[in-house]
Formats: structure tokens, C-alpha cells, sequence
């Protein structure tokens, strides 16, 4: 009977692997018996404990892997909340997040959003360090010493009853110790500055690593990014294309006297940090040129808007 | 409680906190001690972190210390010490997020740690299992002690702050405290360090090495012909 030769099949497959159990049961005596300065019985241990040890490991990694996700998903939103101005304490990231944020692809040498890659999930540092989807920097430019970076910026649209408020700019760049990766927040207009935070640097605590103090994050609100010419009219839809201006904020040493001309485009440095002041206003202006966002912030203040 | 601490335990547990410390004493795991004591939270998580490494990783390497073949030893004991680490790391990724971005590449960096591995190889490798947990629970205990310590001295004069709580009003602020930068920096632990080792030294001379050679005056260089 069919039936039988299944329970006889199984019950054959039970004792093999007991059989085996079994061996190893007694392969294992031996080697534990042995000399511990035996060749067999170092290699026994060796490839056991690092069977053990890869189980341990991989089984923390896979285990824990979608509660970091989540952390570092959260963590970065939270960075493009608090950017934005829109981080209330107690708040649900996620619900605030996707309310009002709408992340998008800028083609970064024509300032033209992408379509047909999924904005949400697309990751520009990744992207960067993918030869495919990123282009080296030639060294005459590489005011950040970046070295390369990806070929679509994603930024996000911060919006208010359908209108763009503000306009987020991923940023990266050297600073003494570290490339300081960020977030630059400007107002609708594409100059005026709302807010600015570095989400990963590793700068020494207390000096440049004060780049995430909220007094000194402060100091940036209302800066313009580019050189105001003297055209007559700045507002969006009244300039030509060419008329952006060139970048021209900057940190400079001690504290912005703001009774003097030119002062919208200084921030106070960051005391006993000179070279991560430096890195600062050279990663701002990397981005703010036409290497940059140059080619859609022009875009975003013309009359025709940014094409998709 | 009495029957699980008996003396050998017991011995274990205290003598590292001054008597056998493993930062004044063994001078191990300094490195770290510059690394991450310019704030009390970081130290705080450092030290927790190295003493669970310290106690799982001796009691692990001391139960099957008969069976580890002396030649691979010390790379059987990185093994061991490594996957604890790691696994260390991982879960502060998924549970302490923020707490691990600011400790960044230093817990990766407690493998390389000396108390770890030297409490491995000088005590595990001889002692039973419970005595070698009890061990590294002590040394890292210890090496809290001294982390916590240079972690106050630095936060407090540094940025005027403790646990990211102001305790002196910095002038930048309005206040009138101006803090040390050089608090700020790695170097002023090997201050604040060397003068915990010097402090504990005078409070109980036994601790202080002997002189291994001594320098002669000039009057008594002259005459050691004879």
C-alpha cells in the first residue's frame, strides 16, 4: 500500500538522520578528547566556533534589521521635519511627514525634476557611491571635495494649502574630520534661507561639531544664498534665467555686524573651527552653484516653473 | 544572594573598582577612556556596553577554555569577543538609535579594547565561568567608575553642562562661565587620567611601580667606578 511505503520511507529518513546525529555525537567525543594542540582538534574548533559565532551574528543582524530601518527612516525624517520647521515634539513623524512633505528627483545639470523612479524610495547617497547613477567631480569644482555625486538630487517640497513653502536641498561636503551631510531650507523664492542642519558629522564635539547647535542654526534664518543684482525685480516669474546671481554666503570669523552692507550674506563663524567653517561656506556654495542647484533654483524663480 | 557571592566573587567584583582598576592600575583601555568621555550620556552607554562585552565574552571564552587549542587561542578569544561586540552594536542600532550615531565607530572599536581581551587571556582562560562573568563585570564596572569620573570633569568644564543638562550659565548665553575647549579635545583625559592614577597612587602607595632603575646624582655618577 502506497501509504505504508511513505510511513516506512519516513521512518527510514528519521533513523539516517539519527544515524548521523549519532556520529557526529561520537566524532564529537573524540575530538574533545584529543590533544587540544592536535591538528584535527584545532580545526574542529575553529570552524565550530565560527559556525556558532556567524549564527549568532547573522541572527542578531536579521533579526533587528527592520527595527533599524524604521530607526533610520525616522531619523531622517525627523532631520527633514526639523529643517522644515515643522518638528513638534510628541508629534507622529510619519503622519507629519507625508502630510505635508513631498520628496522629488532633480535632474541636477538641467534642474528638471525626474519622473519614472519612485522619489520615496530612491537613495541619493547610495546613488553617489554607484558609478552608474553618479558623475565625478572634476577637481577644479570640487569646492566640497565631495569627489563625486550621484546624478539626481532628491529634494523636498514642503507645502501649504497646495502651495511650495519652502524647498529642501540635500547638501554634503568636508568639513575637518568628516564629509558633513545636511539639509538646507529655503523659502519658496530659492534665495532667502529658512533653516539649515547636518544630520551626520563627525567634528569634534564643542567646536565644529556645534554645527548642530540650535543657537547657531538660528543665525542662518533670513540669509540669501545668492548676490543680489540690481535688476528691479527679484520676485519669481519676473527674472530671466541667466539672472541668478552668483553664490555668496558665507561664515566668517566672529560675529555679523548686521549694520553693514553685505551682511545678509554672512553667518557668524563657529568659534576655535576654522577649517569646519571653511567646509561649511565651500559645501554651500558647491550646492548653491551651477554644479549644484544652480539650474533648478533658476528654474524654480522663472516664469515657466520647473519642467517634468 | 550570600550563596551566589561567595568570596572568590565577591574578590572579583571589588578589587577592580580601585585596588586592581583597570584604567589606573592595569593602565588598559585608554584609548576609548580619550575617546568618549567628553560627554557623561556617551560614557554611560560606553561603559554599559563594555561591561556586559566584558562579562558575556569571559564567561563564554572560560567555558570552553579547556578546549581551546593555545595555539589559535588569542584569535578564538577576538572570535568570541567580536560576534559579542557586534551583536552589541546591532542592537543599539534597533533600540538606541540616537545613542549610537553620537557613540559611532567606538563600540565597533571596544573589540580592539585591552580590558576585554585582557581579561580573556589573564583570567577566563584560567578560571571557571561564573568567577570569569563576575571578573568582567568588575573590570567593567572599574572602567565606568574612571569613565564616569573623566566624563564629569570634561562635560562640566567643557560645555558647562551635565548630561546635556546646564550646570554652569556659559557666557555665550548670558552666563559667566567660560568654558575649557581643551576639555573638549581627547588630550585633557590624559590629563584628568594621569592625575586620577597619581591621586590613587598617594592614597595607596602599593599601587605605585618600583623603580626600575635609579638615576644617579652627578657626585655618585662620578665615584661608580668603585
Amino acid at each position: 500500500m502506497p501509504n505504508k511505503c511513505k510511513h516506512i520511507e519516513k521512518l527510514n529518513a528519521t533513523l539516517e538522520q539519527y544515524e548521523q546525529y549519532r556520529k557526529f555525537i561520537i566524532y564529537k567525543d573524540k575530538v574533545l578528547a584529543l590533544g587540544n594542540d592536535s591538528l584535527e582538534k584545532t580545526i574542529a574548533i575553529a570552524v565550530s566556533l565560527c559556525l556558532v559565532c556567524a549564527v549568532l551574528v547573522s541572527f542578531a543582524a536579521v533579526a533587528l534589521k527592520p527595527l533599524q530601518v524604521d530607526n533610520k527612516a525616522a531619523d531622517m525624517k525627523k532631520n527633514i521635519l526639523d529643517v522644515a520647521g515643522l518638528l513638534e515634539e510628541g508629534a507622529d513623524i510619519n503622519a507629519a511627514f507625508s502630510d505635508k512633505i513631498e520628496a522629488k528627483l532633480v535632474d541636477l545639470e538641467t534642474g528638471d525634476y525626474v519622473e519614472g523612479i519612485n522619489a520615496d524610495e530612491y537613495d541619493q547617497r547610495k546613488a553617489a557611491k554607484d558609478p552608474a547613477q553618479s558623475i565625478l567631480i572634476p577637481k577644479d569644482k570640487d569646492i566640497a571635495h565631495i569627489r563625486v555625486k550621484a546624478k539626481y538630487a532628491k529634494v523636498f517640497l514642503v507645502k501649504e494649502a497646495g502651495a511650495v513653502k519652502s524647498i529642501i536641498l540635500p547638501i554634503n561636503g568636508y568639513g575637518l574630520w568628516s564629509t558633513l551631510y545636511g539639509f538646507l531650507s529655503l523659502e519658496a523664492d530659492g534665495q532667502t534661507v529658512q533653516s539649515i542642519n547636518f544630520y551626520d558629522q563627525q567634528e569634534t564635539p564643542g567646536l565644529g561639531g556645534e554645527v548642530v547647535n540650535p543657537n547657531w542654526r538660528a543665525l542662518w534664518k533670513g540669509k540669501k544664498v545668492y548676490a543680489e543684482t540690481d535688476q528691479p525685480a527679484l520676485d519669481k516669474g519676473m527674472i530671466g534665467e541667466a539672472d541668478i546671481g552668483e553664490p555668496a554666503l558665507s561664515l566668517i570669523k566672529g560675529t555679523v555686524d548686521t549694520t553693514k552692507p553685505g551682511s545678509q550674506y554672512q553667518v557668524d563663524g563657529l568659534a576655535g573651527a576654522t577649517l569646519t567653517s571653511t567646509g561649511v561656506t565651500n559645501l554651500v556654495r558647491y550646492w548653491t552653484s551651477n554644479e549644484g542647484f544652480a539650474p533648478y533654483l533658476k528654474k524654480v524663480r522663472t516664469v515657466k516653473g520647473v519642467k517634468s | 544572594m550570600s550563596a551566589i557571592l561567595n568570596d572568590e566573587t565577591k574578590k572579583v567584583l571589588t578589587t577592580p573598582l580601585v585596588n586592581d582598576n583597570p584604567i589606573t592600575l592595569q593602565v588598559l583601555g585608554i584609548c576609548s577612556a580619550l575617546a568618549v568621555t567628553s560627554q557623561m550620556s556617551t560614557s554611560l552607554i560606553m561603559a554599559l556596553a563594555l561591561t556586559l562585552v566584558t562579562a558575556f565574552s569571559s564567561a563564554a571564552i572560560s567555558a570552553i577554555r579547556n578546549h581551546i587549542p593555545s595555539s589559535i587561542r588569542i584569535i578564538v578569544q577576538m572570535t568570541i569577543i567580536a560576534s559579542l561586540v557586534i551583536v552589541v552594536d546591532q542592537i543599539l542600532k534597533a533600540f538606541a538609535y540616537d545613542v549610537s550615531k553620537q557613540l559611532s565607530v567606538f563600540v565597533g572599536l571596544i573589540i580592539t579594547n585591552c580590558i576585554v581581551m585582557g581579561r580573556a587571556e589573564g583570567y577566563a582562560m584560567k578560571n571557571p565561568p561564573l568567577e570569569s562573568f563576575m571578573d568582567g563585570i568588575g573590570n567593567g564596572l572599574g572602567y565606568s567608575l574612571i569613565l564616569i569620573i573623566v566624563a564629569f570633569f570634561r562635560e562640566t568644564l567643557g560645555s558647562g553642562k551635565l548630561l546635556g543638562i546646564e550646570v554652569f550659565k556659559l557666557t555665550k548665553d548670558g552666563g559667566w562661565y567660560d568654558p575649557n575647549g581643551l576639555m573638549l579635545l581627547p588630550p585633557s583625559a590624559f590629563f584628568i587620567i594621569g592625575l586620577i592614577i597619581w591621586g590613587v597612587r598617594q592614597w595607596k602607595p602599593s599601587q605605585a611601580e618600583k623603580v626600575e632603575f635609579k638615576i644617579l646624582s652627578i657626585a655618585h655618577g662620578e665615584g661608580g667606578h668603585h
